[in-house]
């Protein structure tokens, strides 16, 4: 007996409706596929971009100990990045092709990655607002309706959590040195405070894939009300730390329970994500450049493979 | 951590971990250090850093291929053999001396790094980064082996720590050794020119400075021309499976016999030092 379709549209829609997991030979929507692939290709593209501006710093970190954190951050962000190619593979996309999309400009990465790391408290703040700001995005994904993409974010948030840790004790180190490193840290803070807001996205009132998203549950709160979360768990950091957050209108609202904060530059956010940010060409000619130079390695890997294939068949 | 209650679990304010305890201490905290009876404590350091130099400069070069790697399994399989590396230098810096790791690893000059020239080479392509690779893992895991028989514990620990390592590293080089000389007609050829560039700076590996000379005299330290035999049969064996020859090219001189562990490197060791040392420099006052 073959299911019909309104029969696996009633067990898919029930799946979600009893937030249970969707796995990956289940029947789904093309648009719950085409959705989940987008989303999915996009974060593993974000990870991988991502390790551009801190790989940045390795060879330059000022201790071996950094050295050592840094360089294992980045190779996780690199892991982040092959199990999320393979959460996309389950719903039958290609790693290949996808990669092939990133570097042709045809399909997108978080927009964070698009500003410069000018000096090394840039690797502190990153951990602190941009992997924290990651993590609030993040958590409420460990709960998505998609299966595989829900046990991936999982692993990811664990580690993204030991990223924010570690860059804020960074920037607590530097607080606490001379008084140059202070003014990195200020100075690193005020370039990516406004950007790290921005990772949320658009407004709800703006946003054109919410709704469905949060219908699917495959997102489960808004931009907006994360961005909140972010802020309000940001600025005591930022007491503890000793830095200002460049925002004058920021200031806690009691009546809200929250804090109120500035109007962010859309203007900016639309520039950058359409290509036009300080480093979008350089990291996308980065990723190509890396995947063409690597083309003849992975032509001999599979001419050996298939060499080995055709001496044991 | 608690999923539900992530939000909770970033932002509690009485855990010390969040901002001062994330398991990274002095390598060889709780260990005894004292210099072994009979042993020259500057040989000892000359010797340990002659080892950590290594480690260390070689890691630096496959830091450089962080993001640049011709696959993601790749990126994470070079990142960990440089966090290796960098981990084996860490302690053998540790263990030099009272100076502190950070101190000779970016307060010495050139001509105080004792790292052999092989080890500081730029990595034109994959082909000679996975020449290097398997030339420098053959050569270390031979030697390190060896070390784990070390009078001195501290170097005896560090060795058989490092074996274990080591042994993974020179595995991941044969392996792709054998794949791009066994691969396609290009990658041969790419393969098989990344030995000849390496290869003049074999026989250094094996030349046995005089301080290596006293030390494994004393039971310390090893002689690395010991493992010459060992080092020329690995290689014959995967460039036979890789369908390459040994390459046939000579040794590349020092400067009137003296070469990386005396302190004269190629000219390429002047930058890498300049990137490697440049924050840590740029104020050394401060604290990171
Ligand atoms: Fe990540
Ligand atoms: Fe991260």
């Amino acid at each position: 007996m073959t299911a019909t379709m309104p029969d696996l549209e009633q067990q898919f829609e029930q799946t979600i409706e009893r937030d249970q997991r969707i796995e990956p030979r289940d029947w789904v929507p093309e648009a719950y596929r085409t959705t989940m692939i987008r989303m999915i290709a996009q974060h593993a593209h974000s990870e991988i971009i991502g390790m551009q501006p801190e790989g940045n710093w390795i060879t330059r970190a000022p201790s071996l100990r950094r050295k050592a954190i840094l360089l294992a951050k980045v190779q996780d962000e690199a892991g982040h990045g092959l199990y999320l190619y393979s959460a996309a593979e389950t719903l039958g996309a290609d790693r290949g092709e996808l990669t092939a999309k990133l570097i042709a400009g045809k399909q997108k990465y978080s927009s964070i990655f698009n500003y410069p790391t000018l000096t090394f408290a840039d690797v502190g703040v990153i951990g602190w607002l941009v992997d924290g700001a990651a993590i609030c995005n993040q958590v409420p994904l460990c709960r998505s309706s998609y299966g595989p993409y829900a046990r991936a974010m999982i692993r990811i948030c664990k580690e993204e959590s030991f990223h924010q840790r570690q860059g804020y004790e960074l920037l607590m180190t530097m607080m606490r040195g001379t008084e140059e490193q202070r003014r990195m840290v200020q100075d690193a803070t005020n370039r990516w405070w406004w950007p790290s807001l921005m990772m949320f996205g658009p407004p709800d009132a703006d946003s054109s894939h919410t709704a469905q998203s949060m219908a699917w549950k495959v997102k489960r709160h808004t931009n907006d009300e994360l961005r909140q979360r972010f802020v309000d768990m940001t600025v005591p950091q930022a007491e503890a730390l000793g830095v200002t957050l460049p925002d004058p209108h920021l200031r806690w609202n009691a009546e809200r329970e929250h804090y109120d904060f500035g109007d962010i530059d859309w203007s900016e956010f639309k520039q950058v994500v359409s290509g036009n940010g300080p480093c979008n060409a350089q990291r996308i000619a980065h990723r190509r450049k890396a995947h063409e130079d690597g083309a003849w390695v992975r032509e001999a890997a599979a001419a050996h493979a298939a060499k080995l294939r055709e001496r044991t068949a | 951590m608690v999923f539900d209650n992530a939000y909770e679990a970033i932002t509690e304010e009485n855990d010390s971990r969040w901002a001062f305890g994330t398991g990274f201490t002095d390598p060889l905290e709780g260990v005894d250090t004292s210099v072994p009876s009979g042993v020259d404590a500057g040989e000892l350091e000359a010797y340990c850093l002659m080892l950590g130099d290594d480690a260390l400069v070689f890691s630096h070069r496959l830091q450089e291929w962080c993001t640049n790697a011709p696959e993601l399994e790749d990126e994470v399989a070079i990142a960990n053999i440089a966090l290796d590396l960098l981990g084996q230098a860490r302690l053998l810096l540790a263990r030099a001396g009272e100076r502190g790791e950070d101190s000779y690893a970016f307060f010495r000059g050139e001509h105080e790094f004792r790292n052999v020239r092989l080890a500081e080479l730029p990595h034109g392509d994959f082909g000679e980064l996975i020449a290097a690779l398997l030339v420098f893992s053959t050569w270390r895991l031979a030697l390190l082996r060896r070390l784990t028989e070390s009078r001195d514990p501290v170097l005896a620990a560090i060795a058989a720590k490092g074996v274990k390592e080591v042994t993974y590293h020179r595995d991941y080089a044969a392996q792709w050794t054998v794949r791009l000389g066994d691969g396609t007609d290009h990658s041969r050829e790419r393969m098989a020119a990344g030995l000849a560039t390496g290869w003049p700076y074999v026989d250094e590996l094996f030349t046995p400075h005089e301080i290596e000379v006293s030390l494994a005299a004393s039971g310390v330290a090893v002689n690395p021309a010991e493992s010459r035999a060992e080092f020329d049969e690995v290689l014959a064996q995967v460039l036979r499976a890789a369908t390459l020859d040994v390459p046939e090219v000579p040794g590349i001189p020092g400067v009137s016999g003296r070469t990386g562990r005396d302190g004269v490197h190629t000219e390429s060791m002047g930058y890498l030092l300049a990137e490697l040392q440049s924050v840590a420099r740029a104020d050394p006052e401060a604290t990171w």
